[in-house]
């Protein structure tokens, strides 16, 4: 094998999916040389899974719609635990970030003016999500690349050449995976090493920036709609490199995955089916979501299914239907259903649009469904009911981050956005929220390094040679084992402990039993072995994904151990309530130096929101989330939608 | 419902390889795929093979199964028997990597050629007004997930090697006429671009690739004539022949 190939860049994007991909956008456009490394080929992210589509107040459909409502929205899903800021932020630039795509060549579905149009969504008050059919992710993704390779065709043409593209200035590096940041001697980012999966070739890149936009961290779990990449590679990077995660313990489960057969148990079943008019019952032919409408949402739902059902067209004077709760609401109820015995003969609950809208209807909005569960489980959506149940779907924490500029905590240099990143979301995601907080902070995080990039001038830190040595040293070792612990094997494992014990209703004595398996796990992990060369070897990619997948795993199981509340995405059987002096803080994970690899958590208080955006609440509302202490400071004329 | 199915699975690299024989339990409901990562878990650690969502959304795991090209995540263990034997082969038309794995970079080096899309001039972002029943024949072609299953398929490449070069296939053919039905764009010519850059007129419509596409995309009667018709209108149509002259163009 070659010695080690050294690439250097002004900015190292790690991950190809939206947030990447605009990032990269960002700081190409500053100017800057960009690589982009994906353990895909390009093209293939995690982003394409997206369906519903993107959060953004146009106000297309609805023009009561504007950045404070969905700023509102955004803060009611997480629970209040969001970073207010990065809320803002989102609620704020969603709109351009959306409109900016089309000039990049988007094509979205029309309003009747000719306008993006709009869908409804959970947790979202009138129609915002721009989207295309079922497919908006995917839309998304070629969207970028294309810009991408456009950009690299304006510095050929910059450079003289006549047709194709350049990749002097803006390269991917597809299929390549990055194991270890690296960081000079005062913790700044010097660059980072990986491998090529084609060939097994090592590689370090010098980059005196990176952006981790890795996603998310779903394969930890035994049943998800998360694909291979989602391993949670960003979050232990960062972890490793000295940065920190918060809100780990805080995990969402999609309410609608498919539950049969077994082999596609948790593939994705869009919201869109909800928002589009499509009802959940049990086996008694009930739609059991209005009774489980919580107290913080009373008021906003209907109260009958007539009602729930006038709003679809006359939403201005009905309440909307619980079937469009917050995903954490609905997954509960779900898994509440099936508990009591109520459950469809696989284990879900019945999802029904066919009694409920027209099949050119259906086929219209929802083609990729209809084609999904004809293909895979002989259902015919348009004439028989879903079956569907919770599935692992999406982690609201991530790497702790400057909301503005998405620098991560602790590591100059260092930056993240989109899943991998924590904060924006809260304790729980709204559905159509994803793509808009990757457009947004993708262009952040890349501005943000470009900025910081500029700042240094020359001064450049320098590669360590003694952590490329290292590095190399715990890439290779699973290929130098004869005989050890089967990769896959053990990844089961950890899927069925994550499910079992940390899964959607959590106790103490789960997560403790947990603990100790990931311990156990991961002492086993020391002992990988990876039969075959380094060519195109998955046995050998998984065991150094492993690695990251048990210490975000450990992340996850602490966290929820120490939070002895219920909110969100982490719900505790033994602690079922919400507890406002909990959302007055964050969960904050680091490796301290020389902690032998174990995962430190502090408590970190939230700073408290600016005035002018708490103003945009009742103080009834407020009640229901803040602290005494926090509330006596407020006026009772205090603010709200006026 | 369980059963061991008997698969043969090319295993090799550039070099060579051939079809190994493996003996694999098949659960109810399973998919080639599930069957090839379970001997992935179990027979063979290191056989390579791409996949990501495994939903059919994604077009990584296209590969030949029993000769035909498919993708394995959409392709069901009861469209066969439980005594045929299941042929898994990497897709012929890309060199192998390794395994299923086949070099696909010849896509990405056509993407690169064409002009990209090219926004109207004076319009702010916010400010694009096109109607559903216009948008929506590029979006029939924006469905496309990137399998390559079209590329393999088509015959001027698949045993032509030579042809590769000039050829662009049909996966960009769709690409120019995207571009070309999209009521905003304000880029080059794309009927003409398909003519002289990708090589439109060497395909004589056998309609292989409108076949294999995973997402139905009529890719022959939807794309490929349509813009073999207007670069036939415009060449050779006498109006547009004398205004060519008066132009002085060629």
């Amino acid at each position: 094998m070659p010695e080690i190939e050294t690439h250097s860049y002004d900015v190292l994007v790690i991950g190809a999916g939206g947030a990447g991909l605009r990032a990269a956008i960002a700081a190409r456009q500053e100017g800057l040389s960009v690589g982009i490394v994906c353990k895909s080929l390009f093209g293939k992210a995690h982003t394409v899974m997206a369906e519903g589509g993107a959060a953004a107040s146009m106000g297309n459909v609805n023009p009561h719609d504007n950045w404070m409502v969905h700023f509102r929205d955004t803060m009611r899903g997480g629970k209040f635990l969001n970073s207010w800021r990065m809320a803002e932020l989102h609620a704020k630039e969603a709109p351009d970030r959306v409109w900016e795509l089309e000039t990049y060549g988007a094509l979205f579905d029309r309003t009747p003016e000719g306008k993006i149009s709009q869908r409804n969504f959970g947790g979202h008050e009138y129609p915002r999500l721009a989207h295309v059919g079922d497919r908006t992710g995917l839309e998304l993704i070629r969207t970028m690349q294309q810009k991408i390779v456009s950009l690299q065709q304006d510095d050929a043409r910059a450079a003289g050449q006549q047709t194709g593209a350049s990749h002097d200035k803006l390269r991917v590096f597809a299929e390549t995976t990055i194991t270890e940041l690296l960081r000079d001697e005062s913790g700044a980012v010097a660059g980072a090493f990986g491998y090529r999966r084609e060939d097994g070739g090592l590689l370090v890149f010098r980059a005196p920036a990176v952006i981790i936009a890795t996603g998310g961290i779903g394969k930890s779990f035994k049943v998800t709609s998360n694909s291979w990449e989602y391993t949670g590679d960003g979050h232990a990077l960062a972890l490793r490199a000295g940065s920190s995660l918060i809100n780990m313990e805080f995990v969402q489960f999609h309410p609608t995955g498919m539950v049969w057969p077994p082999s596609v148990k948790g593939i994705l079943v869009t919201e869109s089916v909800r928002g589009d008019g499509g009802v959940l019952r049990n086996s008694e032919g009930k739609r059991f979501m209005f009774d489980y409408v919580p107290d913080v949402f009373r008021d906003q739902y209907a109260k009958t299914e007539d009602e729930g059902d006038r709003w679809y067209t006359d939403p201005d004077n009905n309440k909307r239907p619980p079937e469009l709760l917050p995903r954490d609401e609905v997954a509960r109820a779900i898994n509440s259903e099936v508990k009591a015995g109520r459950g469809s003969p696989h284990g879900g609950v019945f999802l029904d649009i066919a009694s409920r809208r027209s099949k050119e209807f259906i086929l219209r909005r929802l083609p990729s469904m209809h084609h999904q569960f004809m293909e895979l489980a002989d259902v015919d959506i348009t004439r028989e009911p879903m079956e569907v149940g919770p599935t692992c779907h999406y982690v609201m924490g991530g790497i702790e981050v400057d909301p503005d500029t998405g620098a991560a905590a602790r590591v100059p240099g260092l930056f993240a956005a989109g899943e991998s990143s924590g904060g924006m979301h809260g304790s729980n995601r709204l559905g159509g929220n994803s793509l808009s907080d990757l457009l947004v902070f993708g262009r952040r995080a890349g501005l943000g390094a470009a900025e910081y990039v500029k700042g240094l001038g020359g001064n450049r830190p320098a590669v360590p040679e003694a952590q490329v040595a290292a590095a190399e040293q715990v890439a290779l070792a699973p290929l130098q084992r004869t005989e050890g612990e089967n990769p896959y094997a053990l990844h089961a494992e950890l899927q069925q402990t994550m499910n079992d014990l940390v899964g959607i209703i959590r106790n103490a004595d789960e997560m403790q039993q947990a603990l100790d398996r990931l311990d156990t796990l991961k002492g086993r992990a020391q002992h990988l072995a990876a039969a075959g060369d380094r060519r195109f070897n998955p046995g050998w990619h998984l065991a150094l994904d492993l690695r990251n997948m048990l210490a975000v795993s450990e992340c996850v199981a602490r966290a929820a151990l120490l939070r002895q509340e219920s909110r969100g995405g982490h719900t505790r059987d033994d602690f079922p309530a919400m507890r406002a002096e909990w959302r007055a803080k964050n969960l904050v994970c680091t490796y301290p130096e020389g902690g032998g690899g174990h995962v430190e958590i502090v408590e970190q208080p939230m700073v408290p929101m600016r005035e002018d955006l708490l103003a945009l609440f009742e103080k009834k509302e407020l009640a229901k989330y803040l602290t005494d202490a926090e509330l006596a400071t407020i006026p009772e004329t205090h603010g709200g939608d006026k | 419902m369980t059963y061991d199915a008997h698969f043969r699975v090319w295993r090799g690299d550039a070099d060579g390889g051939d079809l190994q024989d493996f003996t694999v339990e098949v659960n109810e409901g399973e998919v080639v795929l599930d069957i090839i990562h379970r001997l992935q878990a179990t027979q063979a650690n290191d056989l390579a093979v791409r996949w990501n969502c495994k939903a059919g959304k994604c077009g990584s795991c296209s590969a030949e199964i029993n000769g035909r090209p498919r993708l394995m995540c959409m392709t069901r263990m009861s469209n066969f028997t439980e005594d045929e034997t299941v042929t898994v082969t990497p897709m012929r038309t890309f060199p192998v990597m390794k395994d299923l794995v086949t070099d696909v970079s010849f896509n990405y080096v056509k993407a690169e050629q064409i002009p990209a899309f090219a926004p109207p001039e004076g319009v702010a972002p916010g400010e694009y007004r096109m109607a559903q029943v216009d948008v929506q024949r590029s979006q029939e072609f924006r469905k496309c997930i990137e399998c390559f299953m079209c590329q393999n398929v088509c015959h001027v490449i698949r045993d032509h090697e030579e042809n590769k070069e000039a050829f662009a296939g049909p996966r960009f053919f769709i690409r120019a006429a995207e571009l070309d039905m999209h009521p905003l764009d304000a880029g080059t010519d794309r009927a003409e671009f398909a003519r002289d850059a990708q090589g439109v007129g060497m395909c004589n419509i056998t309609k292989c690739c409108t076949e294999v596409c995973p997402e139905h995309i009529k890719i022959t009667d939807n794309a490929i004539i349509p813009m073999k018709e207007r670069v036939v209108d415009r060449r050779y149509d006498p109006l547009t022949i004398l205004a060519r002259k008066v132009r002085g163009k060629k």
